[in-house]
This record gives structure tokens, sequence and C-alpha cells, in this order.
């Protein structure tokens, strides 16, 4: 186990490598530059700029700079936020996503669980029908759909929520966002549920249990929730990929001060180290959950073994 | 099976004979002088207590039906897929021809209005400038006053484009990657699927967005692209087709991979290797065409995930580019405004999920149908 863990981490950092050349690659390989707008420059300025960004080198020695400043952990200064670096930048933006993600997650799990567990027990019931039927509009409706109709129901109609804008951890506003994120995993982790638990509810180790006289409640959640639970524990490593998608569009609609909203305006501005750095950022995130997932899965499951 | 005769359900009592295999109407029971039903003889040779008579409630003749034709059964019982199909089938008739009858019959194209029209003034749905009843503008007009139907329509084209575009180039991608991987084996197949392993865990949006940001929309390459007799239309929809397909690949490569290994060991894979045909033949020749019925399944369920992703860059302002339009651009068009006119965002919004919707179930049905195993119990 411990070998396992140790190698994957040391996947993880050439892995991260990888995806910061082909972000920095891509860059590179566009044409024009974050300096070139609308309005033209006095050569001399150019000049000047380049130097200073060192863009008048070669572009190994710019590239094996930037890798050198990466694997400190600095990912340097911002070029359209003045004066500040993108470490602090990450650090102001992350709390509003990880709040905003986190949560999403929670009720995901808690709804998606929930509804999964009941359908799956009372299957071909009504309400086995009507959680897969809500489960298949969760993953049908868009969140950029979802989202600005709960601002028109919530906000513009009933006058209940605030409909924009960052207000803390426990305020009013996080509740319209945390919903429109929520939607498609709720979805997802119902129907996962419902899948495993309904393979697992016929697997022969349930009989098992069953006739060596345990209770019901027993069976189900010593044996039935540990093997149905399976899949959603492999599916949180993609759901955070997902989510992070998620949250761009999210901060979009409800101008929210977070990751995936200074990740687009950096890229509509050409913000090479502020993309880089989010990049960067959460990819190594991504990566480390996925090891956490695996060592998750590895304690629930006695059959997989590192 | 094939010469069997019908089988008569004990208890029916159906007026017209059966039809045989061969068309022919089976001679009724012959009485005899008591009243007892002395039996023909085909009737003979199926004991009372054959399975098959106890549970058939339909007359059928048992012609081979092949796997499809079998599937197509299934399908049809179900109704959520048949409902998927029959939506889907209407937005893509209407997507395909609405906005050129709409042009004909109103003179609204997508991105037009007729001359004599007064300008910048946003329509409810089916009203009028003077707030009558009218049916010219079913969905309302936008603040250019553009019909929203036409523009719904016209995203539709788009967008169900894109899909099945990006869908068919990951299809090429995971089709040949997986079958490849699968069919060689070993070291190969260890080394390609890791590479798909390490694909599966980026942070491939992210990368996809930094593409579309930096060589899509009003960038110098799209510049470049127009100078060489490229518009930027077609540009930026090419760079979508490649930019989803390149990353939708993953999980049809594992599937037709899992296919290709369970079918390789097959005697008609040997007999084709014993009569001399390449690998790449026997690739794409004998095994390819075996693991369609997945590979459909598949597909069926990647389209909407694929829309879904070109709705999410438009969305952000990185997909297709005004004047084009798809419901993904159309709905953040529409956001703009939801205060004053929220039909802009609701007629985008909801023909999508209807779409997304139907094509879902769709996909679920055809799992079923085509692989009743895989069904979720």
């Amino acid at each position: 186990m411990l070998r396992f863990i140790v190698r994957r981490l040391l996947i993880t950092i050439p892995m991260v490598l990888i995806i910061v050349t082909l972000t920095w690659g891509l860059i590179r390989l566009a044409p024009g530059n974050f300096y070139t707008g609308e309005k033209r420059i006095p050569p001399a300025i150019v000049k000047n700029i380049r130097e200073k960004y060192g863009l008048d080198k070669p572009w190994y020695v710019q590239y094996g700079k930037m890798m050198g400043r990466l694997l400190k952990g600095d990912f340097g200064d911002s070029l359209t936020y003045p004066g500040q670096s993108v470490n602090q930048i990450l650090w102001r933006a992350l709390p509003v996503s990880a709040t905003l993600g986190l949560l999403a997650y929670l009720l995901a799990l808690l709804v998606g669980l929930t509804a999964g567990t009941l359908a799956a027990l009372k299957q071909n019931s009504k309400l086995d029908y009507a959680s897969m039927a809500l489960a298949m509009l969760g993953i049908s409706v868009p969140n950029f759909v979802l989202g600005p109709l709960l601002v028109l129901l919530f906000s513009l109609t009933l006058y209940w929520l605030p409909p924009a804008r960052w207000g803390g951890f426990p305020s009013w506003n996080l509740v319209m966002p945390v919903l429109t994120l929520s939607a498609l995993y709720m979805a997802y982790i119902a129907r996962l549920t419902r899948a495993g638990m309904l393979e697992i509810l016929r697997a022969d180790y349930v009989r098992t249990a069953r006739a060596k006289g345990l209770t019901e409640r027993q069976v189900i959640f010593r044996h039935v929730m540990r093997g149905g639970l399976l899949p959603v524990i492999s599916f949180s490593g993609p759901a955070l990929a997902y989510i992070i998608t998620g949250t761009v569009v999210v901060e979009q609609i409800f101008a929210l001060p977070g990751l995936g909203n200074y990740f687009i305006n950096a890229n509509f501005s050409r913000d090479e180290p502020l993309i880089i750095g989010i990049v960067a950022f959460l990819s190594i995130l991504i990566l480390v959950f996925n090891l956490l997932v695996d060592i998750a899965y590895a304690l629930i499951d006695p059959r997989i073994r590192y | 099976m094939k010469d069997q005769p019908p089988i008569n359900k004990p208890e029916s009592d159906t007026p017209e004979p059966a039809l045989t295999p061969l068309g022919t109407v089976s001679e009724p029971p012959i009485r005899s002088r008591e009243g007892d039903i002395i039996h023909t003889a085909p009737e003979f040779a199926i004991g009372e207590g054959d399975v098959r008579s106890a549970d058939t409630g339909v007359l059928e003749p048992l012609a081979g039906t092949s796997l499809w034709k079998d599937a197509w059964r299934r399908l049809l019982k179900n109704k959520l897929a048949v409902f998927g199909m029959i939506v889907l089938a209407i937005i893509v008739v209407a997507s395909v021809l609405g906005p050129y009858i709409i042009e004909w019959r109103t003179g609204f194209s997508y991105d037009t209005v007729p001359p004599q029209m007064e300008l910048n003034k946003a329509m409810p749905p089916f009203r009028d400038v003077n707030g009558n009843f009218s049916g010219l503008h079913p969905m309302g007009t936008d603040i250019l006053g553009r019909d929203i139907l036409a523009r719904v329509l016209m995203g539709g084209q788009i967008s169900l484009l894109v899909g099945i575009i990006a869908t068919f180039v990951s299809l090429i991608i995971g089709i040949a990657f997986g079958a490849t991987a699968g069919y060689l084996g070993g070291r190969v197949d260890n080394l390609m699927m890791r590479i798909v392993d390490v694909l599966y865990s980026l942070p491939y949006m992210m990368i996809v967005i930094v593409l579309l940001a930096f060589f899509g929309g009003n960038s110098r390459f799209m510049q470049y692209l127009q100078s060489i007799g490229i518009s930027q239309q077609k540009g930026q929809l090419f760079l979508l087709f490649i930019a989803l397909g390149a990353v939708s690949w993953l999980t049809m490569a594992r599937i037709v991979r899992g296919q290709v290994m369970s079918l390789k060991n097959q005697e008609f894979v040997l007999a084709a290797r014993a009569t001399g045909v390449s690998t790449t033949r026997i690739i794409f020749r004998h095994l390819v065409p075996n693991t369609l019925g997945p590979v459909i399944v598949y597909a069926t369920l990647t389209i909407p995930q694929v829309m879904l992703q070109e709705a999410f860059l438009s969305f952000l302002g990185l997909g297709v580019q005004a004047p084009l339009a798809s419901w993904g651009s159309l709905a953040s068009e529409g956001i703009q405004n939801i205060a004053i006119f929220p039909w802009q965002l609701i007629f985008p919004g909801v023909t999508m999920a209807l779409t997304l919707f139907s094509l879902n179930f769709l996909g679920d049905g055809l799992r079923d149908a085509l692989d009743p195993q895989m069904r979720k119990v």
C-alpha cells in the first residue's frame, strides 16, 4: 500500500509537468501576444515589455525559467492584475471555489445516495420511477439553463434569494449556486447508487448474509451499502474534474470571484502566468484527489490490493 | 428452429387458424365422430408441457430473427426510448427545415429581419408590436427584432452538427486506439491503456478552453485562416469538432478494447489469420464490425455529452461565434436580459434540455435493447 502511494505520488509530478507544458505550448503556439491589442504600441515600448518578461530570450530559456519557478511553488506575477502575484490571486479565489464545490458535492452525495438507495430497495415502485425521472432531468438540463431559471424564480419573481455576488460562507447567496452546481452530480450519484445497489442485492454474499439470519437493516447497511457504494466512490475522481468545470459556469452566472472566473478572464486577456498557475494548481488538486479515491477504494473493497 | 411448426397457445380461442412459416393456413383440428380432437401431425410433435407454448400470447412464426431486428423490437417496447426517438426526429427535422420555412413564410431569418419591420423591440411570444395576439413569432423576438424560433432552430442545426461530428471524430479515434490496443495485447496494450488512464485524470476542459481562447474567436490564428481563404465560421466549427472529439474518445477506446479482447480468440479471427489476412485488416474488417452494438450505444450517449460541452464553451463565448448561433450561445445571450425578456433564455434552454433528455432516453433504451445483459436490472 505504501509503495503504491509513493509510486503514485511520483507519477503525479511528471504529469503536472506534462499538463503545464501542454498549456504553455498551446499558448506559445498561438500567434500574437498579450501586448498585441487593438492599440498600436511604439516599438521601443514593445522592446521594453519583451525584455521585462524575458520574451526576447529563446523559447527554451523561457520554458526553463518558468519551470524552475513553478517547481519552487512560485507562479509569477499576473499580467492583468497589477501588482498581484498569481499566488495571491489563487489564495484569494480558492476559498470561493472550494466552498462552492465542496458544498455542492456534499449536497449531491446526501441527496443522490438517499434517492438511489431508496429507489433500489423499492425497485419499480412509484418512488423509483419518480427519482429516476428526476435524475434524468438533472442530467439533461444544462447548468447554465438551470441557474438562470432558479434566479428567475427565486430572485426575480419571489424575491426570496439574492440573485448574484459573493456573501461569505454561511449566506443566502450560496443557495442557488450550490443547487445549480450540484444538480448534475446528484443525478449521476443517484443513478450510480441505484445500479450498484441493485447488482449487489442479487449477489450471493447478500443471500448468505440473509440466510445466516441478519436483520434486513444489517444486511443493507453492512453488506449491500458497502458494495453498492463502490461505483459512487470511483465516480468521485471524475466528479471533481467535472465540478471544477462546472464552477467555471456557475461563477460566471452568479458573478462569484472564484478560480473559474479568474481562469476565463485570464484566457480572454492572455494572462499567461495566471492561466498556467490555475491549470497547475487544479491539476495537482485533481491528481492528489484521485490518489485519495484509490486509497479509499482499497479500504472499502477488500478484493482490491495494491 | 426454422422448420418448427407454429405453436398454438392451448387456451387461445382465436377463430382464424395459425399461419405456418410458409404462409399456408394450417388445417383446423379434425374431429372424430365422438367429438375428440384428432390431432394433426404437427401438433402431435409438441408435447403439452412444452415451455414455449405456455407463455407466448401471440402467434409468432419462428422465423430466424437477426440481432438487429430483435433489438429493434425490444427498443419499440421501451416507451421512453420511443418517446425519445419521436421527439428527436421532430427536433432534427424542424432544425434542418425550419429556418428556411420561416424565412420563406415570414421573411425572418435567424440573423435578419425584413426591411419594413420595426427594430430594437423585443416582443414576447405570440405578441405583435402593439401587444395583441399574433402567430408571427411563437417564441417572441430578441432585442434586435430577430425571430427567436428561427434562431433556436438554426442553433439546433449547429448544436446537433457539432454533437454528431465531434462524436464521430471521437468514434474514429476511440475505435482505432481501442481496437489496436485490444488486438495487440501485451506490453503495447499496457502502454496504450496507461495513456488513456493518464488522460482520464487530466482537467482536459481547461486545456480545451485555452485552445479555443488562443486559437478560436478573433485570434491571430483565425485571421491567418481567413487570409488563406477559410472563413472564420468554418474555422471555428472545425476547431470545435477537433477539440471536443479529441477529449471524448477515452471511454470509447476502453469499450472497444474490452470487446476486441473478448473476440480476438474466436475461430473466425484464427481463420482470417490462417488465410493470411493482415493485422490491420483483421482489426478493421473482422473485429471492429463485431463491436458495433456497444459502440452505437455509447455513441448515442456521447452525443448529448458533447452537445453539453459545446454549449458550455459557447456559453462562455469560446464556442460558436456570432452571427452563427448554437443553443449555448443563445442561452448566454438570453441570460443578459433575463429580468426583462426571460423567453430569450427559456426557449433555447428548454429545447436543448428536451433534446438531451431524448438522446439520453434513446441511448439507455438502445443499451437495454442491444445488450440485455448490460441492462440496469
